[in-house]
């Protein structure tokens, strides 16, 4: 076996002594058992010495037990798989397991920014606010860069994490957090009552403070009524315990929101399982049974390592069988302070002293005291003298004035305890504070939730079972649940009598915030500088703001305040509470969506067909769509579109189109309520016609474009962008069901039910022929110029056939029921290969378009209008349609704004950019003269230059005037002139031909 | 009392003990020649411009709460001036420029970082739509540069270049952008407004407007009292539609919930701004080693200040995405601020039908990048009862006219932009 | 947050698109320029109990009126556009 476990007990514990695991920690090789966390792992091998602190880098060790620690932080695992900031305390032991100390160089021991401490008079709160700002040129070359080093406590891999997440949902009744006795008696009570319920245990194992503490319950030994409850609950078919799992925050509609370990346990998850699983769970009623966290109290040297929170100090005793000191010494304010003495008597430890803060103390408590030889003495520690290996003497001041020492290598501190507030707090509540027990306590929670136990505030143990019973019982209750659910676990609640005390004055840095080095004299100097509300404090001082989230320092920290500003702690008050209750990694909350699986991916209907034929992709939204084929011997893409578009123009080729939004308009008022919604008129639209339409936002904008056509009288068939496909449905179905509810109409999106292909060039309807049924008339008189109507095709499918043009040259658009799209693609290569059928792609739609000065969404931009694009005209006089009032506004009809133009260079070797302004020629470029830019650009084949579209200041008003293209980003200036959009066949005759 | 190093020293002599507060803690007079509504870096950014720039200094700035405690305290603190329309573009480069002196204005070091925003791009659209608003910049003397793949390789070699599902192209970069510490910007013009005579006054909710027989607003009640004014600024983001409804006043605006979070502090990781392009993410590293990052507002009008899971999940996921190696990083907290979302995404800073009203608001996300520049334009309008020359189009009046100002082109719809 | 949707039940945020204040009414055919202003671009805004449009895109593509609270969240009434066939509801 590596390593000496010299401060393991040889008996107890809940370790698997048959179980031994090797770790290193800093290179070193240690051992532990299964059962053990890396803190208990290394207190048992006599590690005192785990971390250096943020800022004075002064060596610290192990404070707590559980998640709130905030010294005891580590590198887990190594390479891609480094995990900053791991605590060790809630870090399960594996086997293998490396793990490396912080913020720290050379080494943990000899860490040379320690000198930090030298400088520690200046490196007060907010200090960096007052210096560092001369020259000001300095900030971002030495200053900051150095702070950025020196801040910071881990090292995050850098690499991408190699594991897997995963997100998942739960349903329940009744969800619970924790699963200490509060929480297992609520779990009891739901679930006997017939109530489905899940239970979060952060811990990998349940019970809580009662793997700790003990007890008896129901007259038996705490452990036995674990397990004898665990089986209970075990049986229960609808009660589900959830270890390894924080409920972390909870959020609207009941919604909770729960991090499972999968297995962090494990030096890497088992092949296709997940490092962990995000968990949404949508619960009717919540009960927060999360316990509460032992506070510390403030004085000098109390970062010492060495000094622990009592609770903690029995728990590595008692649950992991490991001792923290030998000679312990006891700073105690409260009745719960002192189980820790009995803990240690009973391991066959040293009492050194028990410093009690209050002016009595039981005489149970002096006879344990006289009967086991050690001292009470009614005080404070006012100092430790100690250093990195750990506790060696403590101070005392004496009640009434006089001092004392004592030697120890341990001090146990508890200063109270403070209930775990967060949850019920989450939704911006403030909890109460309480008298009796000196804390905060709840005061109403998010709906549905209620707190028990000792997050309500009941530190006894009876009392914890009681609240914890009747709150599962009631919310079973209120979940229409009302199953026997027989009696209350019994046990006795044991006394709580506390003094409240938060700092002790004295000599040397007393933390507040251990992470953070925040001390007691930091908070007096951010209330002496007017930072005393305590968001200001949090924010000036940074306390609570470290990765432990304050658990252990907030409440200090505003005792301290409310005492040096003379209010009371209520009238001080608390910070707003934030989610996460623990820091979660952000892989959880992504789950699968990283990688190729970011988003999800849409494939057309001929795809696969595309792909065989080696088409390059392009990401269009969430579609993969064909940019262009390229053929063996094709230079680059500008080879391949040329050639698509010249065999397009020359010939026939075909695009698959399916991408656009497709929606069935039905119903008697179908015309009428596209009269609406588009600014032209549909509803005198002749069956078995298409038209362009335009439809504008309510602010008189262009929201989309398509072809609509009248297949019936009561029939249309709407086409919308693929950009906004979606959207438009949307926008529809709004006008449909809000602003006209009385028009008789249906809308359906029918968008995956059809592929729909483009087929163009002069030789479109020879193609067409070889798969449309003889029967069907395609001649110009037969199928005019923007018909449109469903035909059968050879083999009898039916088919929907638009004689529509995008590209300016004679073709249709022909839509097949999806299923049928890739072998549509098949036969149009095959039917079409005695006319040199070419598919393109989207490139040279793209180039067609422009050639035709259509417009498309570089000009469809969200801000320009119907006149800005040159289609005013198509804007009704006649009918009202949404955007038509908003669309007459001052700014929208100005004479001077920009529109639409087409661009050449003068230069015809010149090659464009969009993104490039338009100033005119012979200004220099300023705001005052910037006119516009381009939107468009392509390579013309046939024009054998490059051209563009425009939005140019009066642009329609200048054709042939040259102006100054001006591209600074990329180093280039050009004239261009301005001309009709329309490069090709401007009067049409291609397309109708 | 001067801050630098040496006055730092020196209190350390004597433990730290003769400090004053970093601004005085005022009592409410009966009267000020302006009185500003909101205690946020804009209120107290435009107290002191008034004061230093404009030699107004009976001044109060009322705050509800503690200074700070609206947006100016809940960012992501970004500043750059990379807008692409006009009214946005001066705009924005005169508060870039303001940044740029604050600390020595101010005596309080706000840690402007300029190390760099970059907004990528992922498809030839976005490069053409990223290539104007650049162009846009350097036409207005604006830093800016397009960055293709390999230059944005260089600089961060940490994102997922090898199987993303959007990969990215290139990118735009204003290396003048940067972050800076959000509270001490509120801190910092807080201190130097102080010192110049302006009263700083927390807890003091306003309640009301008092108005003359002519319906001038001659004052505010307040919940420390009456207090008269010669004229009264709103700068409330968050709040703007329910101050103005006060005063009678229906806004283009619509309160929101953005939801902001912060990693747990690591070394290092991440040298500037980044903006992902393909997805609702920027990220920044903060100097104290927090990864500070936050995505889309949540979309349903909210006044809560706290958000909910799916707009929380759509930010991890883009952040991973994009930067895989984030991923057993720790979300450390999260956080939601009221945003005054506008209709056009632009803000509103102009005199109101209410004579001796004056409106700052409507800030959308860009609130905290603004706040020098929005200060300084706030205390012209106040100063002089017209617009300065570079807020001349946030006007009040522009939805009226259609004179709108629509970088994201989304129409009147708050949640889009 | 969590809506029950008429036609499908209770229902996950992630499924629905938020419009906005339901209250505006559209102006009729005719309206002046300062009525459709009105209408396009001025809000209450309220902080507290509002009535909104939203939309169950990830649904049954109803717009649904939801009743909530801007300062909790909480939704206290769910009802379909009048468009959406309301007579189907509860039928």
């Amino acid at each position: 076996m590596a390593g000496n476990q010299k401060n393991r007990l040889t008996s107890g514990g809940l370790i698997d002594r048959s179980a031994s695991l090797n770790f290193r920690f800093d290179g070193k090789s240690f051992s532990g058992f299964q059962g053990d966390t890396l803190a208990s792992a290394l207190v048992a091998s006599g590690v005192k010495l785990v971390g250096r602190s943020f800022k004075y880098h002064r060596p610290r060790g192990i404070l707590t037990a559980s998640s709130e620690e905030p010294n005891a932080l580590v590198e887990l695992r190594t390479g891609a798989r480094r995990e900053p900031n791991t605590k060790a305390t809630t870090a399960e032991l594996y086997e293998g397991l490396e793990a490396a100390s912080q913020n720290r160089w050379p080494s943990l021991r000899h860490d040379v920014m320690s000198v930090n401490q030298l400088f520690a008079p200046i490196f007060v709160a907010g200090f960096y606010y007052k210096t560092f700002m001369w020259p000001a040129k300095f900030w971002e070359a030495i200053y900051e860069p150095a702070i950025r080093r020196a801040a910071g406590l881990g090292r995050a891999a850098g690499t991408a994490d190699p594991d897997h997440y995963d997100k998942a949902w739960a349903h329940c009744d009744v969800l619970i957090a924790g699963s200490g006795p509060a929480g297992l008696a609520a779990a009891l009570g739901a679930g006997r009552s017939g109530a489905r319920v899940i239970l979060c245990e952060e811990d990998f194992t349940a019970g809580g403070r009662l793997l700790s503490d003990g007890g008896m319950i129901d007259g038996l030994p705490a452990a036995d009524w674990l397990s004898r409850t665990l089986a209970e609950l075990a049986a229960m078919p609808d009660v589900r315990i959830m270890t390894r799992t924080t409920l972390f925050g909870v959020y609207d509609g009941g919604t909770y929101g729960a991090i499972e370990r999968v297995n962090d346990h494990l030096p890497v998850p088992p092949e296709h399982q997940v490092r962990q699983r995000l968990w949404r769970i949508v619960a009717k009623r919540s009960i927060v049974a999360a316990g509460a966290i032992e506070r510390p109290i403030v004085f000098a040297g109390n970062d010492t390592p060495g000094v622990m929170m009592a609770s903690a100090m029995r728990t590595y005793v008692t649950r992991y069988a490991a001792t923290p000191a030998k000679r312990v010494a006891l700073f105690t304010n409260n009745e719960d302070g002192w189980r820790t003495v009995e803990t240690a008597l009973g391991a066959g430890l040293q009492i050194a002293a028990v410093v009690d803060a209050r002016p009595d103390v039981s005489p149970a408590h002096r006879s344990l005291a006289s009967k086991n030889g050690f001292t009470v003495l009614h005080g404070s520690v006012s100092g430790v003298d100690g250093g990195k290996d750990g506790v060696r003497k403590i101070s005392v001041s004496l009640t009434g004035g006089a001092r004392a020492e004592v030697e120890a290598d341990g001090l146990a501190i508890s200063g109270g305890w403070n209930p775990t507030v967060g949850l019920t707090s989450y939704h911006r509540g403030r909890p109460k504070w309480r008298d009796d027990i000196a804390a905060f306590v709840p005061d109403g929670a998010p709906p549905g939730m209620v707190a028990a136990g000792a997050a309500n505030g009941a530190f006894g143990l009876g009392a914890c079972l009681r609240e914890g019973f009747e709150a599962g019982t009631m919310a079973a209750r209120d979940t229409g649940r009302t199953g026997n659910a027989g009696s209350t676990p019994v046990a006795d609640d044991e006394i709580f009598s506390l003094a409240p005390l938060w700092h002790v004055a004295g000599k040397g840095k007393a933390f507040v915030d251990q992470q953070h080095d925040v001390t007691a004299s930091d908070i007096e100097l951010a209330q002496r500088e007017g930072f005393e509300s305590v968001e200001h404090l949090k924010r000036y001082t940074t306390l609570g703001m470290a990765t432990d989230q304050g658990k252990t320092s907030n409440v200090a920290g505003l005792a301290i305040m409310a005492a040096v500003s003379g209010r009371t702690i209520p009238e001080t008050g608390t910070t707003i509470y934030r989610p996460p209750y623990v820091p979660v990694a952000i892989g959880a909350f992504a789950g699968h969506h990283r990688d190729e699986t970011f988003h999800a991916t849409r494939l057309t209907p001929s795809h696969h067909w595309a792909a065989e034929q080696g088409a390059i992709f392009v990401d269009t939204g969430l579609w993969k769509r064909a940019q262009w084929y390229p053929r063996a011997g094709e230079k680059d893409w500008l080879e391949s579109v040329t050639r698509e578009v010249k065999a397009v123009r020359s010939g026939v080729g075909f695009c698959d189109v399916s991408t656009l939004g497709k929606i069935d308009v039905h119903g008697p008022d179908a015309g009428a309520f596209l009269d609406r919604v588009y600014i032209n008129t549909f509803s005198s639209l002749a069956v078995g016609k298409a038209r362009y339409g335009l439809m504008l936002r309510e602010d008189g904008i262009v929201y989309d474009d398509g072809t609509t056509s009248r297949l019936a009288e009561d029939h249309y068939f709407l086409t919308a962008t693929t950009a906004k496909a979606g959207l438009v449905m949307q926008h529809l179905e709004f006008c449909r069901q809000v602003l006209f509810p009385e028009l008789d109409v249906q809308l359906t999106s029918v968008s995956d039910q059809w592929a729909q292909f483009s087929i163009a060039g002069p030789k479109t309807r020879d193609l067409l022929k070889e798969i449309v049924d003889p029967a069907e008339d395609l001649s110009n008189e037969g199928f005019p110029f923007m018909g449109a109507r469903e035909v059968a095709l050879r083999g009898g499918i039916r088919a929907r056939l638009f004689r529509i043009s995008f590209s300016g040259e004679m073709a249709f658009e022909i839509s097949v029921p999806a299923r049928y799209g890739e072998a549509m693609a098949r036969n149009l290569m095959l039917a079409g290969r005695q006319f040199g059928v070419t598919p393109y792609g989207t490139e040279a739609l793209g180039v067609m378009r422009i050639e035709k000065g259509h417009i498309a969404g570089p000009e469809l931009s969200g801000t320009t209008t119907a006149a800005d694009l040159g289609l005013g005209k198509m804007m009704s006089t006649k009918k009202d349609f949404i955007g038509r009032v908003m669309a007459g506004r001052e700014a929208l009809v100005a004479p001077d704004r920009q529109v639409v133009v087409g661009i050449k260079a003068t230069d015809k070797a010149r090659r464009l950019r969009s993104g490039a302004h338009i100033i005119p020629k012979g200004q220099t470029p300023g705001p005052g003269n910037d006119q516009g830019y381009i939107t468009s650009v392509c390579f013309s084949p046939t024009l054998d230059q490059w051209i563009g579209l425009a939005l140019v200041q009066r642009g329609r008003e200048r054709i042939g005037e040259i102006v100054h293209a001006h591209d600074p980003l990329r180093g280039e200036d050009y004239d261009v002139e301005l001309c009709n959009p329309v490069f090709y066949d401007p009067d049409g005759g291609r397309q109708r031909g | 009392m001067k801050y630098s190093i040496f006055s730092l020293a020196r209190a350390a002599l004597s433990g730290h003990k003769n400090w004053q507060r970093t601004w005085r803690d005022a009592t409410p007079k009966d009267r000020y020649d302006v009185v500003i509504i909101g205690g946020g870096g804009h209120g107290l950014a435009t107290a002191w411009f008034l004061a230093s720039e404009y030699g107004i200094k009976n001044v109060a700035v009322l705050e509800k709460g503690w200074i700070g405690s609206g947006n100016a305290g809940r960012n992501t603190t970004i500043i750059r001036s990379n807008y692409g329309l006009p009214g946005n573009t001066g705009f924005y480069e005169l508060s870039m420029k303001l940044w740029e002196r604050m600390e020595q204005d101010l005596n309080y070091n706000s840690m402007v970082s300029q190390r760099g925003v970059i907004n990528l791009y992922h498809s030839d659209a976005q490069r053409d739509a990223y290539a104007r608003r650049g162009n846009t910049m350097r036409i207005n003397g604006i830093d800016s540069e397009l960055l293709d793949l390999a230059a944005v390789k260089k600089m961060m070699p940490f994102l997922n270049f090898d199987n993303a599902r959007f990969p990215v192209q290139g990118g735009l970069l204003q290396r003048r952008g940067g972050t800076a510490r959000h509270d001490a910007v509120v801190w910092g013009y807080a201190h130097a407004a102080s010192e110049l005579g302006v009263d700083i006054i927390q807890n003091c909710e306003v309640t009301g407007f008092v108005r003359d027989a002519n319906g001038k607003v001659t004052g505010v009640e307040t919940s420390r009292g009456r207090i008269g004014a010669g004229k009264v600024g709103m700068a409330v983001a968050g709040s703007s539609s329910r101050v103005a409804s006060m005063a009678g006043l229906r806004l283009p605006i619509e309160s929101h919930v953005l939801q902001a979070f912060v990693s747990e502090a690591i070394k290092p990781l991440i040298p500037n701004v980044i903006t992902f392009g393909a997805g609702h993410f920027y990220v920044s590293q903060s100097d104290k080693g927090g990864l500070v990052f936050g995505g889309d507002i949540d979309g349903y009008n909210s006044y809560a200040q706290r958000g909910n899971m799916p707009v929380m999940e759509d930010v991890c996921e883009g952040g991973m995405a994009l930067m895989p190696m984030i991923g057993r990083v720790r979300l450390l907290r999260q956080w939601g601020g009221i945003m005054d979302m506008s209709m056009d995404g632009s803000p509103i800073i102009d005199k109101t039908p209410v004579d001796g009203l004056y409106l700052n608001a409507g800030w959308c996300y860009g609130g905290f990048k603004a706040t020098p520049g929005s200060g300084f334009v706030f205390a012209h309008l106040l100063a002089r009862d017209e617009s300065h020359a570079e807020a001349a189009r946030f006007r009040l009046d522009r939805f009226r006219s259609g004179a709108v100002i629509d970088e994201k082109g989304q129409g009147a719809q708050p949640n889009l932009h | 947050m969590r809506i029950t949707c008429p036609f499908c039940g209770e229902r996950e945020l992630g499924e629905f698109t938020y419009l906005g204040d339901a209250k505006p009414v559209r102006p009729v055919a005719g309206a002046s320029e300062g009525e459709v202003f009105d209408y396009v671009y001025l809000r209450d805004n309220i902080a507290g109990v509002m009535s909104e449009n939203w939309y169950h895109g990830g649904g049954c593509r109803a717009w649904l009126k939801v009743t909530r609270n801007t300062l909790t969240h909480e939704i206290s009434a769910v009802e379909p556009a009048a468009g959406v066939g309301a007579a189907k509801v509860g039928a």
